[in-house]
């Protein structure tokens, strides 16, 4: 076997079967968010070193890389959940040396968990709901009382509900409306916490490992939503994965991480023919 | 009739406007659409469908789920006196292609995007195809092919062109006749093409508004339409009986909610295969096992009385007063609950037609206080011929001719049909035509049976494949494999049978396991074994078969016509008969004379008086490699039971 077929989509190749007429439209726009000179250490270990990208408007960004190649913490680091010693993220113009989460959900990126962090024991309907929290105006208060004279809260959770069953009738889980969270099979659990950070009506949306563990078809079903998030909402996404195959077949620019450092960034074929990326897959001697 | 069914959609309009007439959920919310409203937007479809070149008589298809815009569309289609295609949303866009080219069809409906995709490949094999008009825009908007619009857009040129030419759909409505073509449904015949089988307005509501009668359907039924609308079955009952009747049509979220739907919207009026009957009651089963201990015995009692009194209970016979009490308490805490949880509460009718369902089935629903009757009709027909009455149900009948209906059969014993509601024609097919409907108007089912002495239509099987014994003691006796093969299904341990005996002395079948069902049947009894092949052949296994073919011999002895067909050798096969290997149609209907040539060495050994046979057959796997399967099979003898009533 080659090199370059080891590399090249293989096990999900016809990953979006629907997509076939009409081929999606390339419609990147200007740099949304900049990451520079970003390094990372925890103790003596270094995370990340030294690693800069740029995500476009509209685009697929894919991070791939081997097991610990730090792909999590750069999103942690973009997410504000690590703050890294050195290296500057540029979001809409704005520079910040860190990020805080909150602020930057307040900026409109959204992400899904690699361990998928929902509330198990409440249903699809609530946890989705529950990514509407920030888009909330009314307090504590009205909510418990809900006077329609002087709360209104019933009628914002009405608006928010009305967000959150597009979200529903888009993902197509409308059956499992009701069904608590821990109940379902994990390629729908994934679905929900996509739901979940679609709730925000992000501008960025950062998925951690949106396939992992998942069937064929599971994947393929995957795919074609984060295509349609992409091409309906016109949400920027950036997803880690560790599936070649689909990172390939759905992206616009791919940045490879490997022990921490920057190896490759480009188109996926450019990706597909870079020897250092080639070499950190098949594996090399050290 | 003297009527059209867009005549009947303005009927309704002008008389009940604000009246609901179909509702859909939509995001999560049931939505409606009064008469009014329906009349306003089949008017505006109707107007766009003329601008964009629909003439009278021209076919149009129409393609997906229960979905109101395609249910108006249907309308709109009819309104010019063209005619609407329903056509099988989950089929192949190479099946389409046959009734493309044969209805000469120009333009299509569809639901989305799934549906755009497969008539886009319909058009590249069948280049006239030119407007196609989708109702869910999700994911076509980069779609940039000629003659591809929304239905919103026809919509609006729809609302233009009738505002510059008021009167135009009045005329149009006015100008339509009963006897026009009304719709046209593509049957999958078994072999060879399918056939188009052309209906008028006054043969589809003939049989509507005679089965409305027969039940005394109202406009405050409430129906759940979730089959696929290209079957006439759905048709009828929510399309032509809707219309006759003027009803409320509900459209589910999505077929993956179907069950939820239901309770919510608790139909009065309720159709289903018995494939969705056994699917609830499977369901149902599943949870009561994980019950507490409290609930379980509950359940067990309660049924146990249900099944004793239920039915008759259900038919009106008098019940002991004890009984009685003791029903109405299992209705409070049990039967009541459990149809409000099945989503059958309010159900005043049900119907399950299309195979034969075990008689267990029938009666559980039944005794629960279900009215669930069988009737008996097919495409050609416009379903309804015989229906069940209430309190004359039975499981292994399918009910009495209904008004305007004549039953006659032949000398073959095949069912001759007469009655308005007969087919006009298949399309561009008259060899076709004059096989089944002969000059003096009779339909000709391809269907065995007889009328038992209530008066009930009984069938048998299909009249082609009903054969005689030759030689034996039972020389000249009918032999109805597939009423052996179900009578064997209903046994939830046997999933497939295969009865042979056309010719033969005796009938000897081949049986198919329930792999589930008896391998947990195995694991309460402590019983080991390595997978498929090793169950099927545990002398065990055998016995619990025998067991089941006997009591189906008991059964079949106590019938005159067909004591001759009991089952008298058998063996449990070491494969699962699968469509893969071209044992089972894709519809999941054995291939006897395949299986028979398959497994000649087996039938041989069978028939030859053997107790055993060695055998390897080459599987295909699904991922397309192949494989061998070997076993030795045991030949098992059943004991046969000598006819109860001698034939007259």
């Amino acid at each position: 076997m080659s090199a370059d077929t080891a590399v090249g989509p293989t096990a999900a190749a016809a990953a979006d079967p629907a997509a076939v007429p009409g081929a999606r439209r390339r419609r990147q726009g200007e740099v949304v968010l900049e990451v520079s000179n970003i390094s990372l250490r925890f103790g003596g270990v270094k995370a990340l070193t030294d690693i800069s990208f740029d995500v476009r408007e509209h685009e697929v960004r894919a991070i791939i890389g081997p097991n610990g190649a730090g792909k999590s913490s750069m999103l942690n680091c973009i997410n504000g959940v690590y703050t890294p010693q050195e290296g500057r993220i540029t979001f809409r113009g704005r520079t910040f040396d860190h990020m805080n989460s909150r602020e930057v959900a307040e900026m409109g990126v959204a992400r899904t968990f690699q361990n998928l962090a929902l509330f198990k024991g409440m249903s699809v309907l609530d946890n989705i709901m529950s990514g509407r929290n920030l888009k909330m105006r009314t307090n504590i208060l009205q909510q418990a009382f809900r006077n329609p004279w002087w709360s209104g809260a019933e009628r914002e959770e009405s608006e928010h509900r009305e967000v959150v069953e597009r979200i529903i009738d888009f993902l197509e889980i409308q059956a499992y409306r009701k069904t608590p969270v821990g109940r379902l099979p994990y390629g729908l659990q994934k679905r929900v916490d996509l739901g979940r950070a679609l709730a925000m009506e992000p501008q960025v949306l950062l998925l951690d490992e949106p396939m992992a563990g998942m069937n064929v078809e599971e994947k393929q079903d995957m795919s074609r939503f984060i295509l349609d998030v992409n091409d309906e909402y016109g949400t920027t996404i950036v997803l880690i994965e560790h599936d070649m195959g689909v990172v390939m077949d759905i992206s616009d620019r791919v940045v490879v991480l490997d022990y921490g450092r920057k190896i490759g960034d480009g188109t996926p074929d450019e990706v597909r023919a870079n020897p250092d990326v080639i070499s950190a897959y098949l594996g090399t001697s050290h | 009739m003297q009527t059209t069914f867009p005549r009947l959609m303005l009927e309704h309009a002008a008389k009940r406007p604000t009246a609901p007439a179909l509702r859909e959920k939509v995001y999560g919310i049931w939505q409606t659409t009064t008469w009014a409203q329906l009349a306003v937007l089949v008017r505006d479809l109707a107007c766009g469908l003329a601008q964009a070149g629909v003439r009278r008589a021209d076919h149009v298809v129409v393609v997906g789920e229960n979905r109101p815009r395609l249910y108006a569309s249907m309308l709109a289609v009819q309104s010019l006196g063209a005619v609407p295609v329903p056509l099988y949303q989950d089929a192949a866009a190479a099946e389409y292609l046959f009734p493309a080219r044969n209805a000469e069809v120009r333009m299509a409906i569809v639901e989305d995007q799934e549906q755009v995709d497969k008539m886009l490949e319909v058009r590249a094999g069948h280049p006239p195809l030119a407007r196609i008009w989708y109702d869910n825009p999700r994911g076509l908007r980069n779609y940039a092919e000629p003659g591809l619009e929304s239905l919103d857009a026809l919509v609006e040129a729809g609302r233009a062109h009738g505002a510059a030419h008021p009167g135009f759909f009045d005329g149009q409505v006015q100008a339509a006749r009963p006897d026009d073509v009304a719709a046209m449904f593509f049957t999958s015949g078994t072999t060879g093409n399918p056939k188009g089988v052309v209906h008028t307005h006054r043969t589809l509501l003939d049989r509507a508004g005679a089965g409305a009668r027969f039940d005394k359907l109202t406009e405050r039924e409430e129906v759940l339409a979730y089959l696929p609308p290209a079957w006439i079955g759905q048709n009828i009952f929510s399309y032509a009986q809707w219309l006759a009747c003027g009803y409320v049509v509900n459209c589910p979220e999505s077929a993956s909610t179907v069950m939820i739907d239901l309770k919510e919207i608790g139909p009065t009026y309720y159709f289903a295969p018995p494939r969705v009957f056994e699917g609830l009651l499977t369901s149902v089963t599943i949870r009561m096992e994980d019950a507490g201990r409290i609930k379980r015995w509950l359940f067990g009692r309660a049924m146990e009385v249900a099944r004793r009194v239920g039915p008759q209970i259900m038919d009106g016979k008098a019940v002991g007063l004890a009984d009685r009490i003791a029903y109405g308490l299992g209705n409070l805490l049990v039967y009541g609950p459990l149809r409000n949880t099945l989503g059958l509460s309010r159900v005043r009718v049900a119907y399950t037609a299309g195979e034969a369902i075990g008689p267990d089935l029938f009666t559980f629903y039944r005794s629960i206080g279900v009215n669930l009757k069988q009737l008996y009709g097919s495409t050609e027909t416009a379903v309804f011929v015989c229906l069940q009455p209430d309190h004359e149900v039975r499981a292994d009948t399918v009910g009495v001719p209904i008004e305007g209906v004549e039953i006659r059969l032949a000398d073959s014993g095949e069912i001759l049909v007469r009655s308005a509601g007969l087919l006009k024609e298949y399309y561009k097919n008259p060899e076709a035509t004059a096989e089944v409907k002969d000059a003096e108007g009779w339909y000709h089912t391809g269907d065995a049976g007889f009328i038992d002495a209530g008066g009930h239509l009984k069938i048998i099987d299909r009249a082609k494949d009903v054969g005689r014994l030759l030689g034996g003691p039972n020389d000249g006796a009918m032999f109805a494999p597939k009423y052996v093969e179900n009578k064997l299904k209903f046994f939830p341990f046997i999933k497939e049978a295969v009865a042979f005996g056309d010719r033969r002395e005796k009938v000897c079948a081949f049986v198919n396991i329930d792999f589930e069902a008896v391998g947990n049947w195995a694991e309460r009894r402590n019983l080991p074994y390595a997978g498929y092949v090793d169950l099927a052949g545990k002398p065990e296994v055998l016995e619990l078969v025998r067991e089941c073919v006997e009591k189906v011999n008991a059964d079949l002895a106590a019938d005159a016509k067909l004591a001759g067909s009991q089952v008298s050798r058998f063996l449990v096969l070491h494969k699962e008969l699968d469509a893969d290997d071209g044992e089972l149609t894709r519809t999941r209907k054995v291939r006897r004379g395949y299986i028979g040539d398959k497994y000649q060495a087996l039938l041989d050994a069978m028939y030859g008086g053997r107790t055993e046979q060695y055998i390897e057959t080459a599987v295909r796997f699904e991922d397309g490699r192949t494989g061998k399967v070997s076993a030795t099979l045991k030949i098992v003898d059943a004991k046969v039971l000598p006819a109860l009533r001698q034939a007259a």
